[in-house]
């Protein structure tokens, strides 16, 4: 097969798949006798037109971040983490327990011991497929998803039957102590100018951040992110060079988990401020897509979690604003994830095409 | 472009339909890399043609586009005088080329006769197509010397019998053209002899018969005639009768080579290596090493002969901690671990076993890697590649890359390049690069020159006997038994995981050593 130029290969092929998930999603808006137009406009004004919008957009961004980062640690490994969503959720739950533990004296220390049980969790729900696949050889993509709905009954049973206040009816725990509340984008000097009060995008968000810089770090600069490549480029020649597989992965499982836990902090601590059922929402699959879109780098997925965002936050506004149904979101999201996922190699062969295409007259 | 095709190549000049193949002005770039250019070759009807060219010389490509796997970017495929183009292998069937890959496809689990018609069935049900393909294959084995069991399982073929099958699917498609890609690289001496006395019978009925190999001996002793290829561009062609093995080799080059290692007699010292009843066992618990024992001293290189898939690679992997072993193994008196802790490769480094593995591409490099993270691979923990306790020293790896490029003449020089953008001569000299240049007591150095042109092999040979000089032990193994004869201060031969005793290069010969490598020994 032709190789494409880089800077088609990075920027070009994403951007073609994008373009045909939107005309697709188009024609179904039309195929239900809406006004695709009229959709664009909501989705574009609802979350990029407003600070208000952008403090949503960036919300499930930094979630987004997170879950897309869990999944590239594990894809250098060459290990398939399917299980962000349940790593997720239990992060939660470690975030719940460590806000209800103690009364914490300040936000700032309740975020770092917040971090890290939200972390431990995520990583220790990671920790035991990864055990299986390193040891038994289980199939690490079976064993994190089983692990999903394992975590989700764990949930809910320790909502249920444990963390629930007395009198209280939902599934949930008790509120958080207000001083393990954080800050949000309109509570931090500078910031407060352009975002209003109410937007749940929080301080998380430059965790999101400095977590993809570590990451980059990690993955190009220490030992440990080298004998993860060379692991997940070849297991072979990584026996050859004495870099021990079950070691390799547990430790970046161990990550992963680690970094799909942590996007907690951002739902659970930074926005409902109390562990509910299924508070992850989907965003540990969502960050498959974004991992896949972003080409499992760091700064790919910064955008594409940006991207993703945008259409999670639009996708709501299309049902607050118009008779579209809210459903249309998931179908939106599901082309995308069509066409930059599974049919990347599509619109890669395509373009390979047109490149030969163009190349031929200079060749004769 | 036409009229650059014709200069200087006569025989191109005026087609005639003698010709079986004829491609003419042939172009092929990958990206940047202009894999082929302008080439012209013209095959007559009924002979052996060889072609024959350093590594990434551009052999593989051209044939690729004989076959229809690669589209040229400019020229033109006449097939007996007639303009063919060949956009896909079906095609290139239809025209009667046959193809035998260097890695054989076959399905392992079907016979020889399902694995014949696989493809070329006659319709969907399969018992007259059986039926049909037996009786072909019972003449085409009594024509050519072609026997092979049509019910055996392609699995408990030996290598020899397998590549027969390959060529009988070939016949089986009418193939009137035949390509073979390196095809005595797996064969011992004799099956490499059957294998020739079987391609001179396909001339002898009209066959036209193309031998792509790096074996200059092979060539004079098979072809009638040779083209020479040198980066992408074809410098010759010549009737082999003309030609010498010297010219030969210099046309690929470009230059004067010497065909000779130029060594020394050894001066070995004391014992390095003492292996005693090394036993290895493989996943499936089969029986690979049977118990073997032998020593290298210093400065001594000791050359394991065999035909691949007799233990050798297993024996390899034990020394260099990549596979559990049982016996004893000490290196410089003291004990190395063969199974639990201890036994991995970063121990046999510390230890200072350096490895250049058989396998480069599986084990010896990270393809997808850059050169320069290559160049860290399996030493990524030495100090002097890490900048503090957190992060590599990713410049210095760099810098000692271009070092090591330039001291081992890789092309190009460029450390970022990746692994895979390289030639094989270039990739092995990468890691024979990184693996000598750690100064090691004992070097495991498995088929050093596989895939790599002569350039290449002329100067990897004589890095290992400089190490050698330099007082250290060197266990080499190879299928190529002019290697081990021209390099080795002694020879083992391997056979079914046993060895079948120690040999002088000086005092044997190749027929003795091709009996032992087919498991017949006088004495021992």
């Amino acid at each position: 097969m032709e190789r494409l130029p880089k800077w088609a290969d990075v920027a070009l092929v994403p951007l073609i798949s994008l373009l045909f998930a939107a005309v697709i999603s188009a024609l179904v808006i039309l195929a239900i006798g809406k006004d695709p137009v009229e959709a664009l406009n909501t989705m574009v004004t609802g979350a990029l037109g407003s600070a208000y919008g952008w403090g949503y957009t960036l919300y499930y961004t930094t979630s987004f971040i997170f879950t897309g980062l869990a999944v590239t640690v594990a894809f250098h490994a060459g290990l398939f983490n399917i299980g962000g969503e349940g790593q997720a959720q239990l992060g939660g739950l470690g975030v719940a327990l460590v806000c209800l533990a103690v009364p914490w004296p300040h936000w700032t220390v309740a975020l770092l011991a917040a971090s890290l049980g939200a972390a431990a969790f995520g990583a220790a729900w990671a920790a035991i497929p990864a055990y299986l696949q390193a040891k038994r050889g289980s199939h690490i993509v079976i064993t994190t998803i089983m692990f999903n709905y394992i975590g989700a009954a764990l949930i809910v049973y320790m909502l249920v039957d444990v963390l629930r206040p007395a009198g209280q009816m939902d599934p949930a725990t008790a509120n958080f102590p207000k001083e393990t509340e954080l800050p949000t984008l309109n509570h931090i000097p500078g910031l407060n100018l352009i975002f209003e009060k109410g937007v749940p995008a929080n301080v998380t968000l430059f965790i999101a951040l400095a977590a993809a810089v570590a990451v980059w770090a990690l993955l190009w600069h220490t030992r440990l992110g080298y004998q993860i490549r060379a692991f997940g480029k070849s297991e072979p020649a990584a026996r050859y060079a004495g870099i021990n597989p079950f070691r390799i992965i547990m430790i970046s499982m161990l990550i992963s988990g680690a970094l799909s836990g942590l996007m907690s902090i951002n739902n659970v601590m930074g926005e409902a401020g109390r562990l509910v059922q299924n508070s992850s929402e989907g965003a540990g699959f969502i960050g498959i897509a974004v991992a896949l879109m972003g080409r499992n780098h760091p700064i790919g997925v910064v955008l594409a979690a940006v991207l993703f965002g945008f259409l999670y936050q639009g996708g709501a506004e299309l049902g607050l604003w118009t008779s579209i149904p809210i459903e249309l979101r998931t179908v939106v999201q599901g082309l995308v994830i069509l066409f930059t996922g599974a049919l990347d190699q599509m619109v890669r062969m395509l373009l390979a095409w047109v490149f030969n295409f163009r190349a031929q007259p200079r060749a004769a | 472009m036409a009229d650059q095709a014709n200069t200087g190549r006569q025989e191109t000049a005026a087609p005639t339909p003698a010709y079986a193949i004829e491609l003419k002005g042939i172009s092929k770039a990958f990206g940047p890399v202009q894999a082929n250019k302008d080439i012209n070759i013209a095959v007559p009807r009924g002979t052996i043609h060889g072609i024959i060219g350093e590594n990434g010389a551009g052999k593989s490509t051209l044939m690729s586009i004989l076959y229809g796997f690669y589209k040229a970017d400019s020229g033109a495929i006449l097939i007996n005088g007639q303009l063919t183009p060949i956009p896909d292998s079906q095609s290139a069937i239809r025209a009667g080329i046959g193809m035998v890959f260097q890695h054989f496809k076959l399905v392992q689990n079907f016979t020889v006769l399902e694995n014949v018609i696989l493809g070329a069935e006659d319709g969907p049900m399969l018992n007259s197509s059986l039926a049909k393909a037996r009786k072909v294959l019972a003449g085409l084995s009594r024509d050519y010397e072609l026997d092979v069991d049509p019910d055996a399982l392609i699995e408990d073929l030996s290598v020899g019998h397998q590549q027969r099958v390959e060529i009988l699917k070939a016949l089986y498609r009418q193939a009137e053209i035949l390509i073979l890609d390196e095809p005595t690289g797996v064969l011992t001496p004799d099956e490499a002899d059957h294998l020739f006395r079987i391609l001179k019978g396909l001339k002898d009925q009209g066959k036209t018969i193309i031998l792509i190999t790096h074996k200059l001996r092979e060539i004079m002793e098979a072809t009638d005639n040779v083209s020479v290829m040198r980066r992408g561009t074809m410098v010759g062609t010549v009737k082999t009768a003309e030609s010498s093995p010297e010219s030969l080799a210099e046309l690929m080059v470009g230059r004067k080579v010497l065909l000779e290692v130029e060594k020394k007699p050894a001066t070995p010292g004391a014992v390095v290596l003492q292996v005693e009843n090394l036993k290895v066992r493989d996943e499936h618990g089969v029986e690979r090493l049977k118990g073997i024992s032998f020593d290298i001293r210093a400065g001594e290189i000791l050359g394991i002969a065999g035909v691949a898939g007799n233990g050798q690679s297993e024996l390899l992997a034990a020394l260099g901690g990549m596979m559990r072993a049982s016996g004893k193994v000490t290196l410089k008196g003291a004990d190395l671990p063969l199974s639990g802790k201890g036994a991995d490769g970063q121990s046999r480094r510390s230890a200072g076993i350096a490895h250049v593995p058989e396998d480069r591409h599986h084990y010896g490099l990270i393809l997808d890697f850059t050169a320069w993270e290559n160049v860290a691979f399996g030493y990524h923990n030495d100090p002097k590649y890490q900048k503090n306790a957190l992060f590599m020293d990713n410049a210095a790896l760099r810098a000692d890359t271009e070092a090591k490029m330039a001291t081992f003449d890789v092309r190009p020089p460029i450390p970022t390049l990746a692994a895979k953008s390289f030639s094989g001569g270039n990739q092995q000299k990468i890691v024979v690069a990184r693996e000598i240049e750690r100064n090691p007591d004992l070097l495991l150095i498995g088929q050093p020159t596989r895939g790599v042109d002569i350039g290449a092999i002329e100067f990897i040979h004589k890095e290992i006997v400089a190490l050698r000089d330099q007082g250290k032990a060197i266990l080499l193994v190879s299928v190529e038994l002019d290697e081990i004869m021209s390099l080795s201060d002694r020879i083992a031969v391997m056979f079914d995981g046993r060895l079948m005793g120690m040999r002088n290069p000086e005092t044997t010969n190749e027929r003795e050593l091709g009996l032992l490598m087919a498991g017949m020994s006088g004495e021992s």
